[in-house]
């Protein structure tokens, strides 16, 4: 028989040896699958961390993908640490695009040392408004936040594309006959693009640069300050916060509104570093924000540790792109994509709990074995 | 008790072990056929484990189990059933929507049952049949919520009774009774003892386990110190062999003069709704003096949750005022009296008193982290609330490995430290204790009685709510009784009589 026992003490060496453990063993696994269809896994195995990490531009390639993985990986941190379950960091990073490029476009002939400040907070603001309208439906209407920050994002995606294909908005470019058959958004003027730290050959977007700030601004709220410390109370035991005099309520609301103010960010660097335009297409297809929640729970929601899961899923999900071709199938890619995360998650069980292979009693003397060899 | 038949129960060289304890240590425990065995020890002393082993919830890592001088091993709970060991649980298992009649029939398979139809009459003949052998008088057609806790226990042990246990294992049965509960229970226990059926009596409580047993086996640290006929011991030994040394309980000396005291607390004509906003307060008088113990007997769930929130801000008032020295409190807003100074130990540790998983030095700053010396301008001093948690670890001597080790991680008593370190060490006026040694060993029981008495002597009004009238009679000055939500009486302790106090509970009085 299997029995999983909570350790009672966590080892230090765990912590390093868990991880490494669980890559071995997500080697091992989709080597298996590499070589059943037909792949050479060692080979595929080299490519997918040259393509991701260590080729010519892979790093810089990596770091746009990691920003806004980095920005809603950090909001669904800030809200999941209070449980309090904002799975809305999608829509809300749409509006902080919306917010941003709206911005941007409307003060087009400024410097950049105006417009780009001005973007930073436009989403910051835009997003925390979207993701405050579920924080206020839970904290006073005891509506379930996870089923309407859910469904603000349909409206949040509904709302960019009626912005830009469905109405002739202030975003939408109709300076040309083409734009007026073809709908796409206003292009920002050069002065709104965002500048990129260059370092030793990798260029780090200044939405991540923000994100690396906002990291350590969460790290510090949470354990440094009166607001992070009731936050984490009522995340315990809402009970006892209640108890020790903590306005619970206020707090969700507080919290949704960062968490979504950090969603935002992602959705401004995603027009100020990338994009430059809003988008829906596009940021409807990268599902950004759904990524983050699964950033987050790798990173077991140490603001840190969200940083280098997001470069790691980054260069992963780059690399899985450029391994796809006529030889290599799209599903075969998600499939290793997979097993890498199900091999992290089923890792990190381990390191709170022990798998005990037991014998069972006389009667079912010889079940054992069988469970045990498995 | 016939001595030429094997006994009922025989257990030898029990050993359990769960990740880091010794739940039970070779333990060697044999009950006679007719026999009411009292399974005697404090928290932790391995009792609910032994009874987890009979009833084939746990299997013992050593020893053996006879039934009736057969051996037997019990793979699953359905296999000690089938060979009639039943179980009455402390926490009912229950289906409140349901009758007595499905309960009693759920997951047993009988004449009764033809494939899925049920045949309540049947089932319900058979349930009149066993309450008037047993007295214990229940309606099989009423549904468990609709039912009292002493009603739900009849259902617990007659639907044990119908699978047709010969031996039962009750837990703690009498935490929620009131006396003449308890005592209609102990008649009914008689009963079916007296048709050679067996009963183990689990409980920490040394009056009930004279008053009920034939012999007591104590447990104390997963090890057996040893079986005694009740007919030869006294509380007082039980209570050595259960703590291993002389134990006296502490009790109050004497009352201040109260009329020359400050009134700590006023409640005016205090009505309040309870969980399902049905009244569950009525027009609640009730004064307690600075440096005056007044109790609140009753048996749970007659207002005792509502009385404690009213005062302690968590729950709104429907009607009247609460004056808390001298001043009247808004109500609803728990920070309001926290800053009034009102501290209140709640009776739900766990979830409400601290919050599980943060570290005990965060828990012991749980409502002084918004002052200086802990923070100042928003922010946190993780220096100070170290230091403040070492300083209080040690005065009110708690048991943490270190002041980082989250809360949950704690035993009950040291929990219970933790809570009493942080709220008298906020220099409340008025405090006011649920249950504060429910669940507590003897040992923390009596540290906890200490502090309470202390603080009192110290000019702070205590309200003492519990249902240990034990304790109530220890400690208070006064003694209120609340029954459905109303104040039945007031008595001075000198004048109070465990009977009177009984009826008053019951509502008979």
């Amino acid at each position: 028989m299997i029995r999983i026992e909570r350790r009672l003490t966590e080892a230090r060496w765990l912590v390093v040896a868990v991880p490494a453990g669980s890559l071995l063993a997500a080697a091992f696994l989709s080597g298996i699958i590499l070589a059943l269809t037909g792949h050479d896994p060692i080979g595929t195995w080299a490519r997918l961390l040259d393509r991701g990490f260590l080729a010519e531009g892979a790093m810089s390639a990596t770091f746009v993908t990691a920003t806004p993985l980095l920005l809603t990986g950090l909001a669904a941190a800030a809200a999941f640490r209070m449980q309090t379950w904002n799975i809305g960091a999608e829509g809300q990073l749409y509006l902080g695009a919306v917010g941003a490029s709206g911005i941007g476009i409307a003060l087009h002939d400024q410097s950049p040392v105006l417009i780009i400040p001005a973007m930073v907070i436009a989403g910051i603001v835009t997003g925390a408004a979207w993701a405050a309208i579920p924080g206020v439906l839970r904290a006073y209407t005891r509506t379930n936040e996870i089923i309407t920050s859910l469904m603000l994002n349909y409206v949040a995606g509904l709302l960019m594309t009626y912005l830009i294909f469905d109405s002739h908005s202030y975003w939408r470019d109709l300076s040309t006959f083409t734009a007026r058959v073809f709908p796409q958004g206003k292009y920002l003027s050069d002065s709104a693009s965002w500048p990129s730290l260059g370092l030793a050959g990798i260029a780090i977007p200044f939405g991540f640069l923000l994100g690396m700030v906002a990291a350590a601004a969460l790290w510090l709220i949470y354990s440094r300050t009166r607001f992070g410390f009731e936050a984490r109370v009522i995340g315990d035991s809402r009970a006892a916060a209640h108890y020790a005099g903590i306005r619970t309520r206020r707090k969700i609301v507080a919290v949704m509104a960062l968490s979504g103010a950090l969603a935002g960010i992602g959705g401004a660097s995603e027009i100020g570093d990338f994009r430059h335009v809003l988008d829906p297409r596009g940021l409807q297809q990268a599902s950004f924000g759904y990524a983050g929640i699964v950033v987050a729970a790798l990173a077991r929601l140490n603001p840190f540790a969200v940083v280098i899961v997001a470069i790691l899923l980054g260069g992963l999900s780059n690399a899985g792109f450029s391994l796809q071709g006529a030889t290599f199938p799209a599903g075969l890619v998600g499939t290793l994509q997979g097993l890498i995360l199900f091999c992290a998650l089923a890792g990190e069980l381990l390191v709170h709990y022990r798998i005990r292979f037991v014998r069972r009693a006389a009667p079912l003397a010889r079940a054992p074995e069988k469970f045990g060899a498995a | 008790m016939e001595a030429d038949k094997p006994p009922a129960v025989t257990m030898r060289g029990i050993t359990k072990r769960f990740p880091g304890v010794l739940a039970n240590d070779g333990i060697d425990f044999e009950v006679l056929r007719g026999e009411i065995h009292a399974l005697l020890g404090e928290n932790g002393a391995g009792k609910s484990t032994l009874s987890n082993i009979l009833t084939g919830l746990y299997r013992p890592d050593e020893g053996e189990i006879l039934l009736h001088g057969k051996p037997v091993s019990f793979p699953a709970p359905r296999d000690a059933i089938e060979a009639g060991v039943g179980m009455v649980h402390q926490h009912f298992r229950l289906a409140a929507s349901f009758t007595v009649a499905e309960n009693l029939v759920l997951g047993h398979r009988d004449a009764a049952d033809r494939g899925l139809l049920l045949e309540p009459r049947v089932v319900e003949g058979r349930i009149a049949d066993l309450s008037r052998r047993y007295r214990m008088p229940v309606n099989p057609r009423a549904r468990i919520w609709q039912l009292s806790v002493g009603e739900q226990q009849r259902v617990e042990i007659l639907k044990v009774l119908y699978r047709g246990a010969r031996i039962l294992i009750l837990d703690e049965p009498t935490s929620q009774l009131t006396p003449q509960e308890a005592e209609q229970l102990f008649q009914t226990l008689r009963l079916i003892a007296a048709e050679q059926r067996t009963i183990i009596f689990i409980s920490h409580k040394l009056e009930e386990v004279m008053a009920v047993s034939n012999r007591v086996t104590v447990l104390r640290r997963g090890k057996v110190i040893g079986t005694v006929m009740t007919g030869n011991t006294n509380t007082r030994e039980l209570a050595r062999m259960m703590v291993g040394r002389e134990v006296v309980f502490t009790k109050k000396k004497e009352g201040p003069a109260q009329a020359e005291r400050q009134v700590a607390l006023e409640l005016r004509r205090v009505s309040a709704n309870g969980e399902l906003g049905t009244p569950a307060l009525h027009d609640i008088n009730l004064q307690v003096h600075a440096g005056e113990i007044v109790g609140v007997a009753g048996v749970a769930g007659n207002g005792q949750r509502e009385l404690a929130e009213v005062i302690t801000g968590l729950r709104r008032r429907t009607a009247g005022s609460v004056i808390v020295t001298g001043r009247q409190i808004r109500g609803g807003d728990p920070l309001e009296a926290i800053r009034r100074g009102v501290a209140y130990i709640p009776d739900d540790r766990l979830g409400t008193g601290v919050a599980p998983s943060l570290s005990v030095a965060e828990n012991l700053v749980l409502k002084a982290f918004r002052r200086p010396p802990i923070s100042t301008q928003g922010l946190l001093h993780p220096g100070r609330i170290r230091t403040n948690a070492v300083d209080l670890m040690q005065r009110f001597s708690i048991g943490a490995s270190s002041p980082q080790v989250p809360a949950r991680q704690l035993s009950g008593g040291n929990i219970q430290k933790v809570l009493l370190a942080r709220e008298l060490s906020s220099r409340p006026l008025l405090l006011v204790a649920s249950s504060p040694t429910s669940g507590l060993d003897v040992g923390a029981t009596d540290i906890v009685r200490g502090l309470l008495l202390e603080t009192a002597g110290r000019g702070v009004g205590i309200l003492l709510i519990s249902e240990d009238l034990d304790e109530i009679l220890a400690l208070a000055d006064r003694i209120a009784v609340l029954y459905d939500g109303r104040i039945r009486g007031v008595v001075e302790r000198q004048d109070a009589h465990v009977e009177e106090l009984g009826l008053m509970m019951a509502g008979a009085a």
